[in-house]
Order: C-alpha cells, then structure tokens, then sequence
C-alpha cells in the first residue's frame, strides 16, 4: 500500500484536516466563541518547538553522542521555570503595545526604530533559512525512504538528486500555499490566528502520538523493555562506551552548558516560539499550566529516543543506514507498514507546524518592518493617498511567506546535504541567540540604547555569519573549502572554526563564545557611551516599569502637538479596513461615555496614542510611528521634558505608596483600638455579672435561714424534732455562706495577685492519699467504688501543700457529686511524663457537654444536675483550682462524653524540670 | 504583588536548581558505569531529575497565589 500515490494523497488528505480545523476555529472565533482560549491548546501550541529536528533528527543525535540531544529540552525548561518573571512582562509590554512580532518588539523597546526592526528582520530571515530547509529535507527524504518499502535505501544512495531536490521545492511551494490560506485570509489588528493555534495544537499531538506509538513498538514490541535495549546495547563493544557518554566526547561538559543556554535563548526568540508564547497567546493565565505542561511534553517526546537510537544501531550495525532516518526505518525494517506511515505523518505534522507558524511570524517581520517603513517613506509612491492599504499589506506578506519558502528551498540545495539535522538547526539556534541581549537587557535595564542595541546584534552576527554559515556554504562546495583549512587570505588565526586560535570546542561552542562576546559587548558598550533620545528614554521606560505603568494609555502622557480626528480616522480606515476602524473608534469613545461618530471627540494625544497602538496592531510600532507623524503635527520633546515628566510619574508612585502605606498602619491601628475596646466591654460585662451572681449565690442561704429563724420566732410551741431539724438546715446554709464569702475572698485574693502561698517541695502521691483519706467516710456514706492507681514514687513538686489539697478535694468532691448514683465509681490516676505530673480524676456520672467543656472553669458556671435541673456548689471551686494550678506553672483541663462521665486532668512540672527550664 | 514576587523568587530559585542538577559535577556524580531498572545511570539520572524539576514546577505554578 505504500505506493508513491497512495502517500501523497494521505498527505494531502491530511494537510485538508488541518485545514478543516483551522477553519472551524476562525469561524468559532468570529462567532465570538474561540476554541483556543485554553491554557491546554496554549500549551500544545507552544510545541511547535519540536519540528522534524526532533521526531528525526534527537534519534541521529543520540546514535552518535548519546545524551546529546537532552540539552535542546533541558535548557527549555529551565528556561520556562523563569517565564514567571520573565514571559509575562514580555506578554504585558507586548499587550500594551501591540507588539507584532519579534522585530517589533525591538524596535518599539528602542525608540520605534525602523533601522533596528529592519535589522532584526534580516538577522531573522536568514538565520531562520537553514532551519526551513531542515524540514523541507526531512519531509522529501522520509517520503523518498518510504517510497522504497520494502527496500531500506537511503535517498543518497538513490544517485538522482535533482529528482529528490524537486520533491523538496514541492512540498516548499504547497507549504507556501497553504501557509498563505493559513495566516493571511485576513488582517487581525491583534496579528490573531486562531484558526491556525489551533491546527498547531492539533499537529502537536499527532507528532507525540507518532513517536509514542514508534518507540513503543521498539522498545516492547522488537525488545523486552528498557532494560533489554540497553542490555543488548552494552554487550556491544561499539556500545558500551556510550553508556557514560560524557567522557568520551572531547569538551563534553562545555558542548552540554552551551547548547543548554542556546536552547534557552531559542525557546524564547526564535520567531515561531515568539509568535506562539507571547502573539497568539489570548490569555496570559494561560502561562499559569504551560509552565509545567509544555516541560511535560517534551519530557514524554524524549522517553523513547534512547531506546529507538539503539535499537536502530542494533537492527543496523554496518551503518548504512543514516541514524536520522532510524525512526523511519525500524517500522519498515519490522514489515509494519501502517506504524511507518504513522511515523511518515508524524514527521510531516512536526515539518509543517514548524514551516507555517515560523513563516507567518516572518513573513509578519518582513512586511512590518523591512517593506512598510521603507514604502511609507517613498514619497513617490505616494502611499499616504492611497485609501485603502490592506489588500497591499496581505499581498507583501503572501510574497514574503512564497520568498522565505524558495529560499528555504535553495539553501537546501545549496547546503543542505553537507550536515546532518541537528547541526543544521543548532546554526538557527545560534543566529536567534543573538536576540537575547537586546530583548532581555531591553526589558530589564533601562540604560540599553538604539546605538547599543544596533552594534551587539551587528557584531553578533557578522561573527555568526562567518564562523558558522559561512562554513556551512563552505562545506558544500559553494565558498572554497581553503577558508576553513587556511584561513582568509591565509591568515590562520581568522580561521572560521577556530578564530583568533581557540580550537578544540564544538562548531557551535566555538561561534556561540565569540559571537556572544562581541554581541553582549557592543550592546552594554555602546550603550554606555552613546547617550539615548527622548523617544528611546520615554519607550525604555514603558518597557522596564511596565507593570507601574497601569494601561494602554501610558504613552499619551509624553506627546504633544496638534492633530485632528478626520485625520486620524481616514489613517486607521486606510490600514484597517472602514469597518475596522469605526469600531475602534467607537470603541475608544464609548470608553470615554461618548458617542461617536454623533459626538465629536477630542484629538487630544490620548486619541492619537490610540490611533497609534491601534496601527501598530496592523503594521508594526515603527511604522505606526512613521504614519501617525504623516498626519500630525507633533512637537518634539526634549530628553529632559521626557526625564521631567518620568520623574514626576515615579515620584507620584512614590508619594502614592507613601499613602498607601500610611492608610495601611491608621487601619491596623483602628483594628488594635476596636479590640482593645471589645476586651474592656467584655470586662466590664463579667464584673457586673459576676456582682449580680455573687448577691443571687448570698441571698439563697440568707432567704432559707431567715424563712426557719421565722418560724422558730413566731411559733414558739413547735415539737424538739422539728426545731432539731430546723436548726440543723440554719447551721448548714450558715455554713454555705460561710464557704462562699471565703470562697469569693480567695478568689479576689488569687485575682488580684495579693493571695498568699507557701511554696515547698510537694509530694503530689501524699495529697492524694490524704484527700482520699479525708473523705473516706464520704464514699462509704455513698456507697462508692475509688480507684487509686498511684506509682511507688514520684518526683516532689514546688508547690502550696494547703492549696493542693483545695484543688484535689474540689474535684475529687465533685466527681462524688456527679457519679453514678446507684454504682458510683471514681478512678485517680496519677504519673509522670517528661518532667510532667500529671493527674486525672475520672467519675462515671453523666458527662459534660462539650459546649460545656470549657466553660465550666469560669467564674459561677454551674453545669445542672441533668436529672433535677438544681445546681450543686458554688460554681467557683473548679475556676479557683485552675488558677491554682496555672500559678504553679501547671495547666488543667477537662474531657468527656456525654454518657460516659468525665475525667478532669491537671499537670505541674516537676521540680527538677522547673529548675532546668527557669535556668 | 508581593504574592507575585516571591512566587517569581521561587521560580528563579528552581531554575538555579536545575542549571545545578544538569551541569559539571553533579552531572558528572552520574556519569559512571552500570544501570538503575535497567537503565544507565547518567541516563536514568537525567530523566528522573528532569521529571523530578517539572514537578516542583507544576506544584509552584498550581499551589495558590
């Protein structure tokens, strides 16, 4: 089934799936219901970082040097873990401005530079080349190799290269067509497409599945397992030494650092990745799971290229068959077809989301400023007059996606056999990396100028151009081969792979040192010497404080001049359309409680600010600028108006944080004076119902001895028996009374602090004996069971032996009061833990509730007889036996079920342990 | 904002724990003979501290603030 026909009609169907989604989504989207505002198609957009390179060419890299390929994705995620800090002020700046893309953004952060824009739009370009022509390779050669099942032949071996070279520049030229039916069916003023986020997230996961599915089948399906690949692998001599791949690699730990950090500034500039994280990204919460999922895939894409780099190198030991092509080449080894055209698909899908997002976000960059700037300042062909430009902004970008494709094409042709995928690829790596100084000093260091800027990524990139595309061309026979063996005019120490003599590093190792000296350099040199223009002054400062700067209307504050609104209108309409254009009118005017076009609005230079950001949308912040000048008459500032009025806003920030913080203290302080007040309420509440209790707690006794003194009094022939009786109950309440004035005595004494206590060593098991000695008669009266569960000995505590036993006759006391009535039982334990003692009095009456629980020790709380309602004591003891033992040092509580009685527990410190904590 | 800061603190701190994990001589503790479940050790190594370093990353990004 794998006939020629056959595979270019499924890839064509294919290509129509893509296209079917891409168009579902756009429509979605117009319908105001997008189906890419998610963080997981955010996320699988974002692996658009995984091309042909790494579906082929991570299994060619491990063949060779084992981990080697790991650093193009570890260096990604320790990238991603500082997209925190560093992606979302790359989003917000870019949300402000209305960054188009990458080049835009660099011109916008320098003063709206066309010249800088320009440039990085060159750097881009032809950096980007080899890395297109990467793909085109990978799609013709694997569409060659699978032509040939059953046979395993690699395409150089087919001896008809042009014949293979034509398939190439076919797949360019259906890639450019469908790139151009991709991104530019229209003109978003946001440089929007969802339509193709959406395709992209859907290749992503064709591709993970394509090699999940391969390097499944190898690893379990041909072998038994990791463990069984690497067993094999090991037992060959060849093998073995790849085990410990880093020793034999010659610099292996300097290749693995560098192509970590190449990997890092690629994650973030290369003009796809740009385009995907921070153009098409609708949501910056959708950063939030991106971080870990995006890692995530790369991590599951790399599980299996160990294994199928081995296993490859196993199938084909005599090395005729190209380690790149192993992923291909396993399943037709293996007679699977059907997994061989998955894979076919995989590699396509990995090819073509790499060739459309990549040659949109240029195609974007050449239109917006490397085309625009310079045709806006042609004044002979008079753009300004021209109503309507859109139709000439999507022509220039179809031209740029066909030019950038054809030549993708031609480096191919010209230099594209000489190096295997990786190597290809890692010289794209490498041109992007010299974006990083200028981006990242840009947004974190206001002192980066335009000159600055200019000179880093001119040096880095004249160093890139000669010490890695220069012999690149080179090695393909089209620049002579003396230059790499004998330097330029024979001057050895200008030898491209080893200038100025520093040899025995990596190709790219070597570029990336030089190019990264010369670039960082010039950047913070020039920087530093050349002084900024009030335009560089006002953009680094929008930049670098952006999140200070609340708004898009940050950069009104710094324009001045007169403009008017037809103007201004007829400039929008000409980019953007009419209709496009009076809804951005209405837009801003209803932010405003306006009505347009009815009311007229202000040209003011807010307006012109927006008109401006709304342009920059649609043609990139430089020409924007050139535009909005056309039709206004501006007056420029100076750098120390600029200085002036940054000063003002961040002393204004300043003098703001001061009040916040001020407003902040008064409002702690407010909180502090409202609580302490609620604590004095809370006193004075407990005074009077303490008052209030005491006299109810006085006048009980006092009313029954008054009632019996009565009776006595009045009825004087009352019998002996009765008058007994009676004289006892006045004895008794006497004695009541009695107790409670000392017991509110000893209280106000404990509270006030002037209460008197004996300290001395106390034997807590002498207490408890003599308590339970006291009350002996008591349990027998009442017919109760007492378990004392006390050890031989234990440690003295310093202690009152008076108040002590107060404390143990309340609650042992109270446990009689409350036991069972019928089977009374109380159990006294009492032990030592940790420098604790500690005892628990246990009773099996009725139980506390545990609302009750901790009110119980306060003053006059008294828990109801559950039977009769009627309370028993005074309600003070357990609140004067706590304070006792808390003034020695202790802590008592109590824990209960109802039901299944209660059992009060205090603990004191021993004396040694009081000792030692007091010292 | 300040919730944002130390959050960004944290991520910084992660990304400097693993430019440690992935380098000279922690990488270099691993590069020796013999296998884990089967697995070279350098290897073995790598996948699991790469995993190991997603984790935290997913619990950073997931984990409130």
């Amino acid at each position: 089934m794998l006939h020629g026909t056959a595979i270019i009609l499924i890839s064509f169907a294919y290509l129509g799936l893509l296209f079917a989604i891409a168009y579902y989504a756009d429509e979605r989207a117009d319908a105001g219901r997008p189906v890419i505002a998610s963080p997981y198609i955010y996320s699988l957009s974002l692996a658009v970082y995984a091309t042909a390179w790494t579906f082929y060419g991570s299994v060619g890299r491990a063949a060779s040097d084992g981990v080697g390929f790991l650093p193009i994705y570890i260096g990604p995620t320790l990238m991603i873990a500082l997209w925190w800090v560093v992606l979302r002020k790359i989003l917000r700046i870019s949300k402000q401005n209305r960054i188009t893309s990458l080049a835009d953004f660099v011109a916008s952060r320098y003063g709206k530079s066309a010249l800088l824009g320009g440039l990085v739009t060159v750097i881009a370009v032809i950096g980007i080349l080899p890395y297109i022509s990467l793909q085109l390779k990978a799609v013709s050669n694997s569409f060659w190799i699978l032509v040939q099942y059953p046979d395993i032949i690699m395409p150089t071996e087919l001896g008809a290269a042009p014949m293979r070279q034509d398939t190439a520049l076919w797949v360019a030229m259906i890639l450019a067509a469908f790139t151009i039916a991709f991104g530019t069916r229209h003109l978003d003023a946001a440089e929007h497409h969802q339509g193709m986020v959406a395709a992209i997230a859907f290749e992503s996961l064709v591709k993970l599945l394509a090699f999940l599915a391969v390097g499944a089948f190898v690893t379990f399906g041909v072998y038994d397992g990791f463990g069984d690949v690497f067993a094999r692998a090991a037992a060959q001599p060849k093998l073995r030494a790849m085990m410990t791949p880093l020793e034999g690699v010659a610099g292996g730990y300097s290749n693995w650092v560098w192509l970590t950090i190449l990997s890092m500034m690629a994650i973030m500039f290369l003009p796809r990745q740009f385009q995907v994280a921070v153009i098409e990204n609708v949501d910056e919460k959708h950063l939030n799971k991106a971080i870990w999922l995006f890692p995530a895939y790369m991590l599951a894409i790399n599980i299996f290229v160990l294994p199928i780099a081995f296993g490859g190198l196993l199938r084909f030991p005599d090395g005729s068959v190209d380690a790149d092509t192993f992923v291909l080449t396993l399943p037709m080894a293996e007679k699977q077809e059907l997994l061989a055209l998955l894979v076919f698909i995989g590699g396509l899908s990995a090819a073509t989301g790499m060739v459309i997002v990549e040659t949109i976000a240029l195609s974007t960059m050449v239109c917006n400023d490397l085309v625009m700037p310079v045709l806006l300042r042609l004044r002979r062909l008079r753009l300004n007059e021209r109503p309507d430009l859109t139709g000439l902004l999507l022509g220039i970008r179809r031209g740029a996606i066909v030019l950038i494709l054809l030549l993708g094409y031609l480096y191919f042709k010209l230099a594209g056999e000489a190096y295997a995928l990786v190597s290809i690829g890692l010289i794209s790596f490498a041109a992007v990396a010299q974006f990083a100084p200028a981006i990242l000093g840009g947004i974190f260091w206001k002192g980066g100028t335009r000159a600055g800027a200019l000179s880093g990524l001119i040096a880095g990139f004249i160093v890139w151009f000669y010490a890695l595309f220069l012999p690149a061309l080179a090695r393909s026979g089209w620049v002579p081969i003396s230059l790499l063996e004998h330097g330029p005019f024979g001057i050895e120490l200008l030898k491209p792979l080893q200038l100025f003599g520093l040899a025995g590093l990596d190709q790219i190792n070597h570029a990336m040192i030089w190019s990264m000296i010369a670039n960082v350099g010039a950047y913070v040199g020039v920087s530093l010497y050349v002084s900024p223009s009030a335009d560089e002054h006002r953009q680094a400062s929008l930049f670098v404080d952006v999140f200070k700067h609340a708004g898009e209307g940050g950069g009104a504050r710094f324009w001045r001049g007169t403009a008017s609104v037809p103007d201004l209108y007829n400039l929008l309409a000409r980019f953007l359309g009419s209709a496009a254009a009076d809804s951005a009118f209405a837009e801003y005017a209803s932010a405003r409680q306006l009505h347009w076009p009815d009311q007229q609005l202000a040209a003011d230079a807010e307006l012109v600010h927006y008109v401006e950001v709304q342009l920059a949308g649609a043609i990139g912040g430089a020409s924007a600028r050139i535009m909005v000048a056309s039709v206004v008459k501006e007056e420029r500032l100076s750098v120390d108006e600029v200085r002036d009025i940054l000063d003002e806003a961040s002393q204004v920030v300043v003098y703001s944080h001061r009040l916040e913080q001020k407003s902040r203290e008064l409002e702690a302080a407010t909180t502090e004076l409202r609580e302490a007040n609620e604590r004095l309420k809370e006193l004075d509440r407990l005074k009077d119902d303490f008052v209030s209790t005491v006299t109810h707690e006085l006048r009980t006794p006092l009313t029954s001895i008054r009632a019996f003194t009565e009776i006595l009094l009045d009825e004087p022939d009352v019998d002996l028996g009765q008058r007994k009786k009676f004289l006892g109950i006045i004895t008794k309440e006497t004695e009541r009374l009695t107790r409670l004035i000392n017991q509110v005595l000893d209280l106000s004494k404990i509270e006030s602090g002037k209460a008197e206590w004996v300290e001395s060593p106390v034997d807590m098991k002498e207490v408890i004996d003599d308590t339970l000695a006291a009350m002996d008669q008591l349990f027998k009266d009442k017919n109760i069971t007492v378990e004392a569960r006390l050890p031989e000995k234990v440690s003295t505590v310093t202690a009152d032996l008076d108040r002590m036993i107060q404390v143990m006759l309340n609650l042992v006391s109270n446990a009689v009061k409350f036991c069972d009535r019928a089977h009374g039982w109380i159990e006294i334990a009492l032990g030592e833990k940790d420098g604790w003692l500690r005892v628990d009095v246990r009773d099996n009456g009725p139980g506390i509730n545990p609302a009750d629980q901790t009110e119980i020790f306060s003053k006059f709380h008294q828990v109801g007889d559950t039977l009769t309602g009627k309370p028993h004591g005074s309600g003070l003891g357990l609140h004067i036996s706590r304070q006792i033992v808390e003034h020695f040092g202790g802590r008592m509580w109590v824990e209960s079920v109802l039901g299944r009685g209660a059992c009060f527990s205090f603990t004191l410190p021993t004396r040694a342990a009081a000792a030692a904590r007091a010292a | 904002m300040s919730d944002f800061e130390s959050k960004g603190q944290r991520f910084v701190a992660l990304c400097m724990l693993g430019m440690l994990m992935f380098n000279f001589p922690i990488l270099a503790l691993f590069n020796v003979a013999g296998t884990l479940f089967g697995v070279p050790v350098l290897y073995a190594y790598i996948f699991i501290a790469w995993g190991a370093l997603i984790a935290l990353m997913a619990y950073l990004t997931e984990s409130g603030g």
